[in-house]
């Protein structure tokens, strides 16, 4: 029954633990499938519980201190948008194909929809809604607007995000080179021109980035 | 997604400890992993993070430099040391993914991707990398994504990476650990061949990690080229590519480094075909006679016939854009 966790203090009768553990395995066995239920009644529903057991998170989002708890398993996504409804940042292929889930975490630009949230404890999140200052659009947010670099909108905000990193990282001095640096951002529409024109305006802008 | 445990370990010694149960895996950039398990190909009942392991510097040692496990894709692509000293793996680097996933992505992690076979990905189809035994969808299947080189009758997938075809062409080697001991084995003896198990990418065993990657010196930097073909100009996967690198003195070629991505379970070098260059002149002739016999024991599967006339003409065009960087 424990020999997946030798050693940890569940053997050491952690009250907490154990009472997380056993209304999970509850939950779990309320709410899934017969394979699980199954796997239960082979003594396996310690292990069940094990896993679906929330983690605390501290992680800095938007300059906002969070202290959360989350499934092993939730995206930084879907952290995101379901539990946080800070629903800027999009789901579009949600297999790191398209990026319209673009986030920075602790400066640099990643697909949220391959980020477990577990791994961004201690770091800082910025997202689309963290970009403005108050009423004051980001340049690039600016530049999107005056070039119309986008159509229906949905990859947008993954555009802004990952157009961001680009000009900070220097890859942005032609628009051959934002095309390079921004082809993991797919835009359905087919506003790319006006995408690299906006970028290139803000590159040129002479703004903080 | 499958429900898992996670465990974030800091030292080499709990890493190892933490991944020895059968169904737990490491998880460093996750960019492929994450994928795998989101589509039920894979279903890991703990991912053991190493990120927080000290392998995350690029330094230069006394014969080459050392690229630590978890130095992300991006940073290896920009550091001095590898622009400067070896701009090939630099190119295959920057022609891989997206700059988010290369953000992602780690060294350690990009050698032990899976491959893009779609029929590995889909769960409903049989596969013997997925599920030994149960066949191969590929064979008899659409095939242009596929080998041409060193395949099985179990298994005709590619290896998709593109950093380890620099790699391999750059004579690099591999630093494994077990916790106690190190060893370490040539960059092209990592990755293997599909045989009659497919199902093994490669030689790490259960409790190994990889630590780092090393790169001699050479006299490759000034005639190097990286040329990826793909069906976008950018963001997809080789259907053919090329690391070609040479050493051109007096105008004659002291030493050739060749080896192909897309066309075989592992990047392929192209030992012969280098050999034949050494001390040829870097003629048309000659690169065309290199690209020829490089591709004996080619063999298509349908779709990928093109491949057949695609390669060797990527070889020839690589090498013609390695040799030209030294005109200047």
């Amino acid at each position: 029954m424990k020999e997946k966790n030798p050693g940890t203090e569940e053997n050491k009768g952690s009250s907490r633990r154990t009472f997380f553990k056993q209304s999970s395995a509850i939950a779990a066995l309320a709410l899934t499938p017969v394979s699980i239920v199954k796997a239960s009644e082979k003594g396996l529903d310690e292990k069940i519980a094990s896993a679906f057991e929330k983690m605390p998170l501290r992680v800095e989002i938007n300059s906002k201190a969070y202290s959360l708890e989350v499934e092993p398993r939730v995206t930084l996504l879907d952290l995101l948008r379901e539990q946080l409804h800070l629903t800027g940042t999009k789901k579009g292929c949600d297999h790191g194909q398209c990026g319209a889930c673009t986030v920075h975490v602790d400066g640099r630009r990643v697909n949220s929809c391959l980020t477990l949230a577990v791994t961004t404890e201690g770091k800082k999140v910025i997202t689309i809604e963290g970009l403005a200052k108050g009423e004051e659009l980001h340049p690039v947010q600016q530049a999107f607007i005056q070039f119309d670099g986008f159509q229906c909108g949905y990859c947008t905000p993954g555009q802004i995000m990952s157009a961001v990193c680009c000009i900070r990282e220097g890859h942005a001095n032609d628009p051959d080179q934002v095309r390079e640096f921004m082809s993991g951002n797919i835009c359905r529409c087919g506003a790319y021109s006006n995408i690299v024109d906006a970028v290139m305006h803000a590159k040129k802008g002479g703004q903080q980035i | 997604m499958n429900p898992f445990d996670y465990k974030r370990v800091t030292t080499l010694k709990d890493a190892i400890s933490a991944v020895k149960p059968a169904a737990s895996v490491f998880l460093a950039g996750g960019t492929n992993l994450i994928d795998l398990m989101k589509r039920g190909v894979t279903a890991p009942e703990t991912l053991v993070d190493i990120n927080n392991l000290p392998y995350n510097k690029i330094e230069k040692t006394a014969t080459g430099i050392r690229i630590g496990a978890m130095v992300h894709n991006s940073d290896a692509s920009e550091h001095p040391l590898v622009t400067e000293n070896f701009p090939l793996l630099s190119l295959a680097l920057k022609s891989g993914a997206s700059p988010q996933l290369r953000n992602m992505a780690t060294t350690g992690g990009n050698m032990n991707q899976r491959t893009r076979c779609g029929y590995f990905y889909d769960t409903t189809m049989p596969c013997n990398k997925r599920s030994p035994g149960s066949g191969c969808s590929a064979i008899g299947g659409y095939t242009r994504m596929h080998a041409i080189f060193g395949t099985s009758e179990q298994c005709i997938a590619v290896h998709p990476s593109d950093m380890c075809v620099g790699l391999a062409a750059l004579d690099a080697t591999v630093t494994i650990s077990n916790g106690k001991s190190e060893k370490k084995i040539l960059f092209t003896d990592y990755h293997r061949l599909p045989g009659t198990d497919p199902s093994k990418d490669n030689i790490l065993q259960k409790g190994e990690l990889i630590t780092a990657v090393d790169i001699p010196f050479n006299k490759l930097a000034k005639n190097a080229y990286y040329l990826k073909i793909r069906d976008r100009a950018s963001y997809a996967f080789a259907l053919v590519s090329v690391a070609a690198a040479l050493d051109i003195q007096n105008g004659l070629i002291q030493s050739a480094r060749l080896a192909m991505g897309g066309v075989a379970h592992k990047p392929w070098r192209l030992f012969e075909a280098e050999n034949m260059l050494q001390g040829k002149r870097p003629t048309n002739d000659n690169f065309l006679s290199a690209a020829n016999l490089a591709m004996t024991g080619a063999k298509s599967f349908g779709a990928n016939q093109f491949k057949l006339k695609l390669a060797p003409n990527a070889i020839l065009e690589a090498l013609h854009l390695a040799a030209g960087k030294s005109a200047s």
